[in-house]
């Protein structure tokens, strides 16, 4: 079929009133939507509140949007010289207004500025980004005559890219491992780039944990952030009321979410799907609740605080002046400064999550991994082999759980104080999204993930408002685009031939 | 009607009786076997054996309960009424007690479903791997010997790629091993089934129409298939079978179910000339009617004949 239209593009009939309509009624969408977001803008002034009238920009954005259309319209239908031509002027034209400040000096800026509709000029360079796009979209369709491709044949170029990154992620891996590794000690790795790496790395650690359940046993989990909440209130318990340290409380937080994943899984064996989802999702809010309500033992709302800070495998502390004991500086002969401790808590993070990795990883060339991922394959095919699906779902739950606890009991040791309000709803939320994002049961595609929706956003931390916006829209788009996610290549636990190749998997 | 009933439960009784038609050693004994689902009674009181190193096809009309049995044989469904007894060489498993995975696990009855159940996205290899879970989850020490990386484990994962490779090469599937199954052809993936079934060691295995939807080629090969398992594994085969080529082909003893009643019990050759199986798979003839009926008991008896075959 695209070879019959792409070689008579121009005996194709065309129908300009259907575009006409298409782009009208995209217009008319645009406009209902627009009415009432852009239109009216309510301002505080002295004395109450007044009522900005925006109607210039209303129009703006339902003029944009049928020009838009039109544009796609014609590259769907193989007629791009229209676009090919108005896209690079109009991009210019933009440009150069954009940047007018700095061609012409602030004055003549300003006054140029005044053409372009919308207050935030990040809307004006998102736009200028699309008709770029467009324009270059229409270049390859005059060129090739192909540039739309058909739903088949972009999904198996994303495999195949799927299949390099995979492939290249064994050499991705040990080099983001290895820049992970020198990341405190880079000249620009200040205390803020340092914080955000931790949370980066605490978000890689949820989302390998989560990949268990949700990637390889094929259990859609969103209440997650239960079993974080469980491991991270275990340890702020533990560690204030009985004065135990870190190091014996880790293992002790892990078992209690493992315990807490465990319970949850009993219920829910039978459900599967959406049935499940739903009542994960209770879950997380059941245990949030708890938190909030059982004020004599978790003192509710107000929180655990006064958490102690993990001390150097109990040899040393990280602080100035210890009264009993050692202090980390005074142990290696160095200058005191509070980032040693970040540093500290920046590869006990990373060693943390790599536990998590590597465990992943043998784990799914042992039986029960392989008993997982067939377990989500087909749980009536895996009955009929005398594989035991209740005993097999639980390990996957409480494994999964076990992790959430370790990255929780970090949490609450980096924070110093934890309440319920860390554990809501959007937390599950953000985990699941990277593991979705990242590809199920992808693990370098959690990391890119968890860069992507972590990282990112904490830098552009002045865009704020469009923080969510950008979140939505790339899941959308790829939910489109990649439904199993951006890197949802499988690689076999075992292979027949080239067995070689299956061994290097670490990563 | 009534006088046809009494005349098969007359066989039933003789056949478990006597020896099997067929010949062998009793592996499975089926005796008042009935399943209701609320009012409807989808088999009722069927009892018949299978043997050891032979085929046992279990054949009928659409709804005739064949799947039904093969569900309560497996542990899918807990029968209403009867005895379902596996000679097993460990000892006699009474299947309608067994927790459903067991009945895989432990009693070693293994089966392929009507549509193909397959991992689809996971490779050949590894659909042969997980149905040897059980045996390799106790070599890996229930994970914790194989996260260490021990030797037992590779030991035994290595001879479990070993039973994989035999059975790939015997249904023909080695250079196929590391695709993934769902992206097999349909013909493949069937005898696929049937590989990853015998991977679980069973004593006995049961087929769900394994030929359904197979060309004549991919056909005559499972036919091999089946009596190469028969012949040098003497295992016992229960098939469901609606192409007769097959039935007639390679069954040993055939069993024939119509609306969840058994009709005919014996050889292919007892079956094929057996009236009461030519009255259910091609409805009464005129000539052909018993003494003693009511023409209007005749007339409902066609009628539904011509259901069927239509």
């Amino acid at each position: 079929m695209a070879a019959k239209t792409s070689a008579s593009p121009a005996g194709r009939p065309f129908d300009r009133q259907a575009m006409l309509k298409e782009a009208g009624a995209t217009g008319l969408v645009i406009f209902a939507l627009a009415f009432g977001l852009l239109g009216f803008r309510t301002l505080d002034v002295p004395g109450g509140i007044d009522i900005q009238y925006r109607f210039g920009d209303v129009a703006a954005a339902v003029a944009i949007g049928i020009v838009g259309r039109i544009a796609l319209i014609l590259l769907r239908e193989r007629r791009p010289l229209p676009v090919l031509l108005t896209a690079p002027p109009l991009a210019v034209v933009l440009l150069v207004v954009l940047l007018s400040k700095f061609l012409f000096g602030p004055e003549t800026g300003a006054e140029l500025m005044r053409f372009l509709p919308f207050e935030s000029l990040v809307v004006m360079w998102a736009i200028l980004i699309v008709i770029v796009v467009l324009g270059l979209r229409a270049a390859r369709v005059h060129t090739h005559m192909t540039s739309v491709m058909t739903a088949e044949e972009r999904d198996a170029r994303m495999d195949r890219i799927g299949a390099k990154v995979q492939r290249a992620a064994r050499l991705l891996g040990p080099l983001l491992l290895g820049i992970a590794v020198v990341f405190p000690f880079l000249p620009f790795a200040d205390r803020r780039l340092l914080d955000i790496g931790i949370l980066v790395v605490t978000y890689i650690m949820l989302g390998w944990g989560l990949n268990i359940v949700v990637g390889l046993a094929g259990l859609l989990d969103l209440g997650y952030v239960a079993f974080y909440a469980v491991g991270a209130y275990s340890f702020a318990l533990l560690a204030t009321g009985l004065d135990v340290s870190f190091w014996v409380a880790l293992p002790f937080a892990g078992l209690m979410a493992a315990t807490a994943g465990v319970l949850l899984g009993f219920p829910v064996l039978r459900l599967r799907g959406d049935y499940l989802a739903i009542v994960t999702l209770g879950f997380g809010e059941m245990i949030r609740i708890i938190l909030l309500n059982w004020y004599e033992f978790t003192n509710g709302p107000d929180g655990i605080s006064g958490i102690p800070r993990p001390s150097f495998f109990g040899l040393a502390l990280f602080k100035r002046n210890v009264a009993d004991g050692h202090a980390f500086h005074e142990l290696f002969g160095l200058e005191f400064t509070p980032i040693h401790r970040i540093i500290f808590l920046f590869y006990l993070i990373l060693a943390l999550a790599l536990v998590v990795n590597i465990f992943t990883m043998r784990i799914r060339k042992l039986p029960v991994g392989r008993a997982w991922e067939a377990l989500r394959e087909d749980e009536t095919a895996c009955r009929s082999l005398g594989i035991n699906p209740r005993n097999t779902k639980l390990t996957a739950f409480g494994i999964g759980a076990m992790f959430g606890g370790f990255a929780g009991s970090f949490f609450a040791t980096r924070q110093g104080f934890i309440s319920p309000e860390s554990f809501t709803f959007i937390e599950s939320a953000v985990i699941l999204a990277i593991v979705v994002l990242g590809g199920f049961g992808s693990q370098i595609g959690v990391v890119i993930a968890a860069i992507l929706l972590i990282g990112l956003p904490e830098f552009f931390r002045e865009l704020q408002q469009y923080r969510m916006l950008a979140f939505g829209m790339a899941m959308v788009l790829i939910m489109i685009w990649r439904p199993a996610g951006l890197l949802a290549h499988r690689e076999p636990t075992i292979r027949l031939f080239g067995k070689g190749r299956a061994k290097e998997a670490e990563p | 009607m009534s006088a046809e009933t009494a005349v098969a439960q007359g066989a039933t009784s003789l056949d478990l009786a006597g020896p099997i038609p067929g010949g062998g050693e009793v592996r499975l004994t089926v005796e008042h076997l009935t399943m209701r689902f609320g009012g409807l009674v989808a088999i009722d009181d069927v009892s018949f054996q299978a043997a050891d190193g032979r085929i046992t096809a279990i054949i009928g009309p659409n709804g005739a309960g064949k799947t039904t049995v093969f569900n309560c044989l497996t542990g899918f469904y807990k029968p209403t009424v009867g005895r379902l007894a596996l000679h097993h060489p460990k000892g006699e498993f009474l299947l309608e007690r067994i927790e459903g995975f067991r009945t895989a696990q432990d009693a070693g009855v293994a089966r392929t479903f009507q549509n193909i159940r397959l991992f689809p996205r996971m490779t050949v290899l590894e659909n042969l791997i997980v149905a040897q879970h059980n045996k390799l989850m106790r070599a890996s020490g229930y994970t914790v010997f194989g996260l260490l990386g021990l030797k037992r484990y590779r030991e035994a994962e290595e001879k479990a790629v070993e039973l994989a490779r035999y059975w790939l090469d015997r249904t023909l599937l080695t250079k196929a091993a590391d695709q993934e199954a769902g992206n097999l052809p349909y013909g493949d993936q069937r005898r696929l089934e049937v590989a990853r079934a015998m991977c679980t060691e069973p004593v006995l295995l049961c087929l769900d129409e394994p030929a359904a939807g197979l060309n004549p080629r991919e056909s005559q090969l499972l036919n091999q298939l089946l009596m190469f398992i028969r012949d040098e594994h003497k295992m016992g085969i229960l098939l469901i079978e609606h192409d007769m080529s097959v039935v007639m082909g390679i069954s040993d003893h055939i069993v024939v179910l119509d609306y969840g009643r058994k009709i005919s019990d014996g050889t292919p050759e007892q079956v094929r000339s057996d009236p009461a199986v030519i009255r259910a798979y091609l409805g009464e003839d005129e000539d052909e009617e018993p003494v003693g009926e009511t023409a209007a008991g005749q007339e409902s008896a066609a009628r539904e004949g011509d259901e069927r075959d239509a």
